[in-house]
């Protein structure tokens, strides 16, 4: 196991240098000048020019400047972005909660449908239920997410008028930050002094539909993945042994057949952390959500090329990280996997 | 008598064509999709038949017109409308074509590169081949989307960036799926039979080996298809692919959120087309995946 972890660890290493030199070329691969293009038009005077190129490093070798840029980004310094001023770090810090937050209900909202329904999908296989889910499946799994989160407004905001069209919550409450977690935030004892929990209920009807919308594709592969994995499972012998010891169908389901087929599913839904930053991007945009996507996305539009750099660098090597770790953990449930 | 001896020896050894369709018409999604993506293609190709106008046409009395069916809908106009007074019904129908000529080309982008490079990694091996793997995990280990976007930060804009920024995302996983066939493959006695007549390397990757590894690189460029559409309309949608007054799906998605309110249909037509296009080429290629390759049936 331990050999196992050293390997996949130091795997990593090389993958961190591509990703590294990767985000460090965006901003030198940009057609045309990146001083002048930062500058916009007051790069003609020569001076400003000149003193520009300097506070970006760019009169430096590109080996050097390359040097330069990992020794930041080692001490957490990514630059800063040209439109606040304020350091790429500190802007992604602060919405990162708002996308973390948004990721695990939508991954939650995924799992607590998804699985059930690809049980009952294997259990009652070829039935006309099975056919329907695995058919809702497949268009879930083809779903543009972008369009599906505005037929969710049209229908739950514009038609229905039940839910919050955009953003996090309602402006009427002054919710403090703490922990970043608008679910948690709302919760804390003043809030819930003063304003009761109308707060919590706020931002719990901004993020119905959000995640709702960035759920659906995870949900339509955990719900595929659940059915393929039970029907495997529920032909074992052992699931015939357990029916023929006179146990009930739901204990031999819930406890022999689960158990089993639960190992791949985990793994799918540790995986799908790329796939949510994926919809992060489709979804905040739709919804207004501030979070990390949304942030992302605007200043792609803004040509803000530090923030694209630094946002690039550190979503990237987050991904890799938690895939790292999901690897591991799988490693451990399933010694199969350690060779 | 000669007729009747080839009649027998036909049905006794059926083409592989007519097989793989036996096997590829029991999957009634498949055929489904089949029968989506020919119309599709078939809209495409006919667009300046099919469609009552031009795409770009403007109809300065019928802005926001909503579809023949609907309360204010107006003679000639059967899906309504936009912003901007263009026919709903011809711009989708254009956008089929946009959308399919995207895709195609994506997928013949993304496997002229990913082929080459998968055929060389098998191949050859050794250093070659870390290197070209390496550069594929590090490009798969980041959100497609992301990566897509990050590729027209760099290009900028416009349509024909969008489909080099979704084809950079898709090579990744021909290079891995080619790479697979040709380890599987290249220790085969027919590889080593023409390595002893003196075949040259290049013969022996091109024609001996790249043939046999036809079927799960079909599969893989009919799902390529899809996430090509799928991404490229994502960028449109994101303000990052297609420019107005290009009629692509996603691009008409992106003007008709500021009037969802008002105008429903002008979001969902192109989503739907978007969703269908995408759903037809995704149930295709599963269906394909189960035909060609025996193993992976159920």
């Amino acid at each position: 196991m331990l050999k196992f972890m050293a390997k996949r660890i130091l795997d990593l290493i090389p993958t961190l240098f591509g990703i590294s030199l990767l985000s460090f070329f965006i901003i030198r691969m940009i057609p045309g000048d990146p001083v002048l293009l930062l500058l916009g038009e007051r790069g003609a005077d020569p001076a400003v020019y000149e003193e520009m190129k300097k506070s970006m490093g760019l009169d430096l070798p590109i080996i050097e400047q390359y040097w330069v840029f990992l020794k930041d980004a080692f001490q957490g310094d990514l630059g800063e972005s040209i439109i606040s001023k304020r350091t790429v770090v500190s802007e992604f810090f602060d919405r990162f909660p708002a996308t973390f937050e948004l990721g695990i209900v939508a991954l939650i909202f995924a799992v607590i449908c998804g699985i059930p329904l690809g049980i009952v999908a294997a259990v009652k296989r070829n039935s006309f239920f099975d056919y329907f889910l695995m058919g809702g499946s497949l268009a879930g799994y083809s779903m543009p997410i972008f369009w599906w989160g505005l037929v969710l407004i049209l229908i739950f905001s514009v038609q229905m008028g039940l839910t919050p069209v955009a953003g996090r919550m309602s402006v009427m409450f002054d919710v403090d930050t703490v922990t970043g977690f608008m679910l948690i935030d709302t919760l804390m004892p003043e809030i819930i002094k003063d304003e009761g929990f109308a707060p919590f209920f706020s931002a719990l009807s901004h993020l119905i539909l959000p995640a709702i919308a960035m759920g659906t594709i995870p949900l339509a592969s955990i719900a595929r993945m659940t059915r393929s994995s039970m029907l495997e499972v529920l032909s074992e012998d052992y699931i015939r042994t357990a029916k023929a010891k006179g146990l009930s169908v739901g204990r031999v389901i819930a406890v022999h057949a689960l158990r089993n087929a639960l190992i791949p599913i985990v793994t799918i839904i540790g995986l799908m952390f790329g796939s949510i930053i994926t919809g992060a991007i489709l979804t905040e945009t739709i919804f207004s959500w501030p979070g990390v996507g949304k942030w992302f996305v605007a200043s792609v539009n803004a040509r803000d090329y530090p923030v694209i750099q630094g946002a690039v660098l550190f979503i990237a090597t987050m991904v890799v990280i938690i895939n790292m770790f999901v690897d591991l953990i799988y490693a451990f449930i399933n010694p199969k996997m350690r060779s | 008598m000669e007729e009747a001896i080839d009649k027998t020896s036909v049905e006794k050894d059926p083409s592989v064509l007519k097989e793989f369709w036996d096997d590829f018409s029991k999957n009634k999604g498949a055929v489904g999709g089949l029968a989506l993506i020919l119309v599709f293609i078939l809209i495409a190709v006919f667009a300046p038949l099919l469609a009552p106008h031009s795409p770009s046409e403007i109809f300065g009395d019928a802005l926001r017109v909503g579809p023949n069916w609907s309360d204010n809908g107006k003679a000639g106009f059967f899906f309504g409308t936009d912003d901007v007074g263009r026919d709903i019904l011809s711009r989708l129908i254009y956008g089929a074509r946009v959308s399919m000529s995207v895709g195609f080309m994506v997928v013949f982008v993304a496997m002229l590169i990913g082929v080459n490079l998968g055929l060389v990694s098998g191949y050859f091996g050794g250093w070659i081949d870390r290197v070209i793997m390496r550069c594929t995990d590090i490009l798969m280990s980041l959100p497609s989307i992301l990566l897509a976007i990050v590729v027209v930060a760099i290009l900028g804009p416009g349509l024909n960036n969008t489909v080099l920024a979704v084809a950079v995302v898709a090579v990744p996983s021909f290079v891995r799926i080619v790479r697979a066939s040709v380890i599987a493959e290249k220790n085969k006695q027919y590889v080593m039979a023409s390595q002893t007549f003196g075949a040259s390397s290049l013969r022996i990757m091109y024609f001996e080996i790249l043939p046999n590894c036809l079927a799960p690189l079909i599969v893989q460029g009919t799902l390529g298809f899809s996430d090509g559409i799928l991404n490229a309309a994502a960028l449109g949608f994101l303000g990052l692919g297609a420019q107005p007054p290009t009629p692509e799906w996603g691009t008409m998605l992106s003007d008709a959120r500021a009037f969802i309110e008002s105008s429903p249909w002008m979001v969902t037509l192109p989503g739907l087309c978007i969703l269908f296009s995408v759903l037809g080429f995704n149930l295709f290629g599963d269906g394909l995946r189960d035909a060609l390759d025996p193993r992976l049936k159920k």
